[in-house]
């Protein structure tokens, strides 16, 4: 299967790939493709250019900022499994990646394609949502930093503009994480989560939660969050927190799990997820 | 739109013209011959089409030929060395890893993604390695006991057995 008929462009620099953008209105960044590629070749995209950014280097690689982690763009699932950065920081990061796909996958994938993509069974997003991420933009009127609460907008729209380019992600405030994880439950076939729950824990006592899969874009869990923190996590005071993980909260259904049945796990997830960021 | 893309497969250097919309799959097989690498679903699933791209398993019918400019390239045909089968073919023959065949290439190259990470990987690496490949014949047990071959005799060979 070929895509529709395309040109394809490979600058040099994270400036030349936002003047590609502004002079190709209909054209979109290439990134590791794992999510684009595939719905070219449906013909359900059909940009009239591609702009690979894939090997700009500008934009990979994960690094320290005094207590900030800043994940390049460009990273790839497989590179976050493997940073010792992130093993040593924030080792959820490299837990949620390998729940990712397939090998294939996480050595193609990337955590700016994944975020810019905003697919509401996508994994990372929730994690990022739990973990205060920032996501610093450029484009033609120059810098953006938006906070993960404000980026995932919904289903495949986050505040991304047409002529943008995301280029980091930061995580704040990384040692007062003192507990963290994500929990998937994926499809069997398609390996995407039908849920999946990231749940941090602070040294302070804050408990942040956010669920993606069951949801139509990746969304914190703001009832949950205010029921627990600051309580200690005992087994009923986790127990009465996820049973507001469905509060306020709109379920998607489809073939693969009812609405119902998303929800259900949505709470049983929730409550397994804060079980194990209580230890 | 057409582009010229230097490429190093299994060793040889290649320079060819390709369009912005061929797919790296339709490269290697359509252009250099090279059809061990096997396509099955098309649609970024079953594996058949993996390959090694600067040593990592990658799937070449989710990639653009126009994206390898400058890259390594590692098929099937690339394994063996002067006639000899590289210790995870020599695995599926002996532990009878395939039945009609058709996943095995992009079987081995994932399997050889996953040694060279994990040397001596416990079934359950081996299984979780392996997702993205789909065999529909043998039921994976023997593709298991394949990669545990090719994982014993390489480590033998490196003499920390
Ligand atoms: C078989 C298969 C299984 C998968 N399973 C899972 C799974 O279990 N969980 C999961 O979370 N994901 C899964 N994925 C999706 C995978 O993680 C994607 O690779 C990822 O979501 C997108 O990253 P990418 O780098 O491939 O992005 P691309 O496909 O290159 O791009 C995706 C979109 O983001 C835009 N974009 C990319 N980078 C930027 C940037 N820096 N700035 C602005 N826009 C940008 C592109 O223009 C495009 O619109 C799967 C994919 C496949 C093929
Ligand atoms: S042909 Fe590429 S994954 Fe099936
Ligand atoms: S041996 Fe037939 S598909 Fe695997």
């Amino acid at each position: 299967m070929y895509p529709a008929e395309f040109d394809y462009h490979r600058p040099g620099s994270v400036a030349d790939a936002i003047k590609l953008l502004q002079d190709n209105p209909e054209a979109k960044l290439l990134a590791g493709g794992h999510s684009l590629l595939p719905v070219m070749k449906l013909r359900l995209a059909q940009p009239t250019a591609l702009i690979d950014i894939s090997s700009l280097s500008e934009l990979s690689g994960v690094s320290e900022d005094g207590d900030a982690l800043v994940i390049g763009a460009n990273t790839t699932y497989h590179d976050l499994m493997n940073s010792s950065v992130i093993k040593n920081k924030l080792p959820v990061l490299a837990e949620a990646s390998d729940l990712v796909g397939d090998v294939q996958v996480r050595n193609k994938g990337t955590i700016g394609g994944a975020a810019a993509h905003a697919d509401p069974a996508s994994d990372l997003p929730a994690v990022l949502l739990a973990l205060n991420a920032e996501f610093k933009t450029v484009g033609p009127s120059g810098e953006k930093t938006h906070k993960a609460t404000d980026f995932f907008v919904d289903m495949f729209t986050t505040t991304l503009e047409p002529e943008e380019v995301l280029t980091e992600i930061r995580i704040p405030d990384v040692s007062s994480v003192a507990s963290a994880t994500y929990l998937k439950f994926a499809h069997p076939a398609s390996g995407y989560a039908i849920v999946g729950i990231a749940a941090v824990k602070t040294g302070s006592g804050e408990v942040r939660a956010a669920v993606t899969g069951s949801v139509p874009i990746a969304v914190r869990l703001s009832a949950v969050e205010s029921e627990i923190s600051g309580k200690d996590l005992s087994d009923d005071n986790i127990a009465a927190a996820a049973e507001k993980a469905t509060e306020g909260m709109d379920f998607v259904g489809d073939i693969h799990a009812s609405d119902e049945y998303r929800a259900h796990l949505t709470k049983v997830y929730t409550k397994r997820a804060l079980k194990k960021i209580a230890g | 739109m057409k582009h010229e893309i230097t490429v190093t497969v299994n060793g040889t250097k290649h320079t060819a013209e390709v369009e912005s919309r061929a797919l790296l799959v339709h490269f290697i097989r359509d252009v250099l011959n090279l059809t061990g690498t096997h396509i099955g679903c098309d649609t970024s699933q079953c594996g058949a089409c993996t390959l090694l791209l600067n040593g990592q398993a990658v799937k070449s019918c989710t990639i653009l030929a126009a994206q390898v400019d400058g890259k390594e390239i590692t098929t099937i045909e690339g394994l063996a060395t002067d006639g000899n089968l590289h210790p995870v073919q020599e695995g599926f023959w002996q532990e009878h890893g395939l039945q009609c065949g058709f996943c095995t290439p992009g079987m081995i190259m994932s399997s050889v993604d996953l040694l060279g990470r994990i040397p001596n990987p416990d079934e359950q690496q081996i299984r979780h390695n392996l997702e993205g490949n789909l065999c529909r014949c043998t039921g994976y047990q023997n593709i298991v006991k394949s990669v545990q071959f090719a994982s014993k005799k390489m480590s033998g060979a490196a003499g920390d057995d």
